[in-house]
């Protein structure tokens, strides 16, 4: 029931944002994350944004992850 | 689908699984609290790749699974009342109350609506004046804060006939309560993704400081949580247990302050009644007193019979951590998904469920 699922916001509109994700558009309540901007990634969850998406940290987390699985020794750097 | 498949690569997760098997040496118990969490472990199957020292528990992250009956029967009183429509999340649908279940009483006559998202709710309240819409608030810290903003949007916009039955539920006091109980010893835990996106990491740290059990918080795919399962290996063959983010792309130290902000207006702190745990002190949360014309526990005036259980069902148990499905004489022969008996078989995140849906118990 804590699912919340990527979606990329399309456009803003007050409080509310037109978001995509996989093939479906949706209106969602940005309420929770009124800063969020056209282009932005935030955690849908019952039709409002919980969070955005850090971009810099996903990008960094996964090259980490390489680093991991190839046997160096921190996640911390 | 970005941010998703990237983290679903399973080479990278092969060459994972071997870090961890070879970083773990001592025997461990680690618990996953969320119930999206138990069901990427048993999708992908985790637990059967990690390495022997490792023991994987579920917990009581599921909101449909933990609420208590006595609360359930006064939702499906409420959809017995004339002109009012019961709008809930599609999982509680079949979960069979005490006597009932929302399902049933909808097959008599009830109105009950399934929505996807609380906005739905108070739509519907603003095109159907003459009844009364109550928006079943079932869910953690990751729900909460939608159902707090559409009772702000009712006041702002005075919509006088949506209501709110709030049923929501804190983690951090339950994984406490859980630890107090002393029933389970535990090492790690996989701290819930989406609930810290929204309440952050910092109200773990009691874990740490107090308990000496290692936290890491975990997405949802399968790169995600063997990250947070290294993460917590390496915390705890250190000795040195504390809370780190695996999921770092979701969530913040500070959490979404926001919404932290918006949960905090509208609801305050209350105890809370969960399902084979009992009643465990702040953990719930209740309508202020400045929205209680919202708040359909105090608006409408419901009785309900004493509750009862299903009967052999161990659902309380499981939650708890000391049982697995596999222990419940029911689980298979008698209860099954089409046919659940209790709510951690009905909810698509409950153990019953992930076992019967994933394998594990296929033999029994
Ligand atoms: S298998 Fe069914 S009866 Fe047994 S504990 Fe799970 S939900 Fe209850």
């Amino acid at each position: 029931m804590c699912l919340a699922i990527p979606a990329m916001v399309k456009s803003v509109d007050g409080l509310s944002a037109e978001v995509e994700f996989g093939e479906v558009s949706r209106r969602i309540s940005i309420w929770l994350t009124p800063d969020v901007k056209p282009g932005d990634y935030v955690l849908l969850h019952t039709g409002y944004a919980i969070n955005v998406i850090d971009e810099a940290e996903a990008i960094k987390t996964l090259s980490l992850l390489e680093e991991a699985a190839d046997g160096l020794d921190s996640w911390n750097g | 689908m970005r941010f998703v498949d990237e983290y679903r690569n399973s080479e990278l997760g092969k060459r994972l699984v071997d870090r961890i098997h070879r970083r773990s040496k001592k025997p461990i118990r680690l618990m996953e609290f969320c119930g999206g969490h138990t069901v990427t472990i048993f999708k992908h199957g985790i637990r059967q790749l990690l390495p022997s020292t490792i023991e994987m528990l579920s917990g009581p992250g599921c909101p449909v699974c933990v609420t208590a009956n006595a609360d359930l029967d006064r939702a499906i009183a409420l959809a017995r009342f004339p002109d009012v429509v019961v709008a809930t999340f599609g999982d509680m649908l079949k979960v069979p109350g005490s006597y009932s279940s929302l399902q049933e009483v909808r097959a008599e006559g009830g109105d009950v609506r399934i929505v996807y998202s609380a906005l739905d709710a108070l739509d519907m309240a603003r095109r159907n004046p003459d009844k009364s819409v109550v928006m079943l608030g079932i869910g953690f810290e990751t729900t909460a804060p939608t159902i707090a903003a559409s009772v702000l949007e009712a006041s702002r916009e005075d919509v006088s006939n949506y209501y709110v039955l709030s049923m929501h539920k804190l983690c951090p006091p339950v994984i406490k309560a859980l630890l107090d109980s002393g029933e389970v010893r535990l090492d790690g835990l996989v701290c819930p993704g989406h609930v810290s996106a929204v309440i952050g990491s910092r109200p773990y740290d009691f874990l740490a400081r107090d308990y000496g059990i290692a936290c890491v918080v975990s997405g949802f795919e399968p790169l995600d949580v063997l990250q947070c399962i290294d993460m917590l290996v390496a915390q705890i063959e250190a000795g040195k247990p504390s809370v780190e983010i695996a999921y770092r792309r979701g969530v913040r130290p500070e959490g979404n302050v926001r919404a932290l902000e918006t949960m905090g207006m509208v609801f305050e702190n209350c105890e809370a009644n969960w399902r084979g745990i009992g009643v465990v002190p702040e953990s719930g949360m209740r309508l202020r007193e400045e929205y209680r014309r919202f708040d359909a526990e105090s608006v409408f005036e419901v009785e309900v019979s004493l509750p009862r259980e299903p009967e052999g069902c161990i659902c309380g148990d499981i939650l708890r951590g000391v049982k697995t499905p596999l222990d419940c004489k029911l689980f298979r022969r008698v209860c099954n998904p089409e046919n659940p008996v209790g709510p951690c078989m009905v909810s698509s995140e409950g153990s019953c469920s992930a076992y019967y849906l994933y394998g594990e118990g296929l033999a029994d």
